[in-house]
């Protein structure tokens, strides 16, 4: 389906996922800040308000996740995040050196975007990191918080629900960091917005990055 | 035939092997208790054994001087003492009449006596310089404050809370917080979780404290990793326990007392200075160890400061590749 160099490159139910996956994690990300830095003199949100926005977004990306899942194992979309261990690090290199020099010098990226190749290898990379380690993680810690009576009481004399939350917290934080620089390579297309309008529109501009 | 007589002799032998290895577990069993519960009395004083006699039975027997018969009656279920937890207890080393009257040592006891006033915890503890340090005094006069006071006047003793028979200094002693919590809350449990001890000072029925608390997230790990006394009563710094426990309305009800930096269980719970010399691991297990984790209290300084330092870095990456982008435009 291309139309003036443009592919229609996600497809409604996927840009519903990542809607709901977007705004359930900013929530999550929000609430979560606001309950680790708590304070009776100033937070964005009320803690208690804050405790159940998080219960609640943290179960609607729970599901959502679970449709990535099981998705990626029933349909056609696992062929996107299929990873080739052979040169993978040169082709992580030339990525590299596209986003730290060659973008600079108007050089073509060396992993043209199509119909058969939706991400380039880091953003394959950082995908599979934080949606099969990250991400489960946290829904695992965070399902675990949720009814912490199932957690393990002592870990060798530590509290199981210190370690939990610890994990829990420090993969959420990784997330935000993901986030953000997600959110930034996000704007490097042809221009800042463009990549913006495409996970709103579903169609790509194959000559953006 | 013969097979049968040896499967019915080789039943037999297993039979018995069982029985007897099974009467071999009992009497290790009941050598083990008795040599348990020897260890606990041993350290009663013996000439509480006449008084123990009867005040740890459900029955007691006296020479009934109307009918000249000796005559058996039941004990009063509220003052059956329990031997093990007696022993357990910070006054195991006391003689009963020490606090009760020494006319008490004749049986069977006269009546009047009775009528005598008890021994208040005041008459050891108050004005003794050995017990200065946890202002007794001062302790009075809070409680005098008290919803307990208030409502019940002179007839809500410490021994209501504090049970003379079986007090442990469990908040002094323990290096376990859990154990610390335990021990606090089982002495309102025991009337607010009971009706018939909490008839025995008010007219109603108790509350149903998990509908109360209802509006508490996990209420069960809140039971159980807090004490009631830190949202029920007013801290005092120069106090290492409140006791001061306010009326219903007055609770506290918000979480971030509890859930932020400066937590107010690290001035109430937490507050136990000792607590961490108490530990055999030293100051970093005892904090990891007793300190469940409550969200917003704990602040670690090198996770916080090495997220920071991550964000700043990705932040600084981030601005330098816009800056190279206009540039290079």
């Amino acid at each position: 389906m291309i139309s003036e160099n443009k592919i229609y490159f996600y497809p409604i139910w996927l840009r519903i996922w990542h809607g709901i996956n977007a705004m359930g994690i900013l929530i999550l990300i929000v609430t979560g800040i606001n309950m680790q830095f708590s304070n009776p003199k100033f937070g964005l949100v009320n803690f208690e308000l804050a405790v159940n926005l998080h219960n609640i977004s943290g179960i609607l990306v729970t599901i959502n996740y679970l449709l990535f899942f099981f998705g990626n194992i029933l349909t056609s979309n696992k062929r996107y995040y299929r990873l080739k261990r052979k040169g993978l690090f040169k082709r992580l290199q030339l990525q590299v050196d596209y986003y730290t020099s060659g973008m600079f010098k108007n050089q073509q990226p060396p992993f043209p975007l199509s119909e058969k190749r939706k991400f380039n290898p880091m953003q394959k990379v950082s995908y599979l990191t934080v949606m099969y380690l990250f991400v489960p993680g946290l829904v695992i810690t965070g399902l675990a918080l949720l009814f912490p009576e199932t957690i393990i009481e002592n870990v060798y004399s530590v509290s199981g629900i210190f370690l939990t939350a610890i994990l829990h917290a420090s993969l959420g934080f990784l997330v935000s960091i993901f986030l953000i620089i997600h959110l930034y390579v996000a704007s490097i297309g042809k221009n800042p917005l463009n990549n913006f309008k495409s996970i709103i529109n579903g169609y790509h501009d194959i000559h953006g990055h | 035939m013969l097979k049968s007589k040896i499967r019915a002799s080789a039943f037999l032998f297993n039979r018995l092997a069982m029985q007897s290895s099974f009467l071999f577990l009992l009497i290790l069993l009941f050598l083990g208790f008795s040599q348990k519960s020897q260890a606990q009395e041993k350290s009663l004083t013996p000439e509480n054994d006449k008084c123990l006699k009867c005040h740890t039975h459900q029955t007691f027997t006296f020479q009934n001087t109307l009918t000249k018969k000796e005559d058996k009656r039941m004990s009063n279920p509220l003052y059956i003492l329990d031997k093990n937890h007696f022993a357990a207890g910070v006054h195991a080393k006391f003689k009963c009449t020490d606090c009760h009257s020494s006319a008490y040592s004749t049986y069977p006891h006269n009546a009047e006596l009775k009528l005598e006033p008890l021994s208040t915890c005041l008459d050891c503890h108050g004005g003794d310089e050995k017990y200065a340090a946890y202002q007794f005094e001062k302790i009075e006069k809070e409680f005098q404050k008290s919803v307990h006071f208030q409502k019940s006047g002179e007839s809500f003793t410490c021994s209501k809370c504090h049970n003379q028979h079986y007090y442990q200094a469990k908040s002094r002693t323990s290096s376990v917080v859990g154990e610390i919590i335990g021990f606090s809350n089982e002495m309102c449990m025991t009337c607010h979780s009971n009706n018939s001890k909490f008839q025995l000072l008010s007219d109603t029925l108790k509350p149903a404290l998990s509908q109360i608390h209802g509006w508490l997230p996990n209420q069960e790990l809140h039971f159980k990793n807090v004490r009631c006394i830190e949202c029920h009563t007013q801290v005092v710094d120069s106090l290492s326990v409140s006791h001061n426990i306010l009326p219903k309305e007055k609770a506290l009800k918000n979480c971030v007392e509890c859930h932020s930096k400066n937590s107010m269980l690290v001035a109430s719970l937490y507050k136990y200075k000792n607590l961490q010399s108490r530990s055999e691991g030293g100051k970093l297990n005892t904090i990891i160890a007793n300190k469940s984790y409550v969200i917003g209290a704990y602040q670690n300084f090198w996770l916080n400061n090495f997220s920071i330092f991550i964000f700043i870095m990705a932040l600084a990456g981030i601005c330098i590749h816009v800056i190279l982008r206009i540039i290079k435009k």
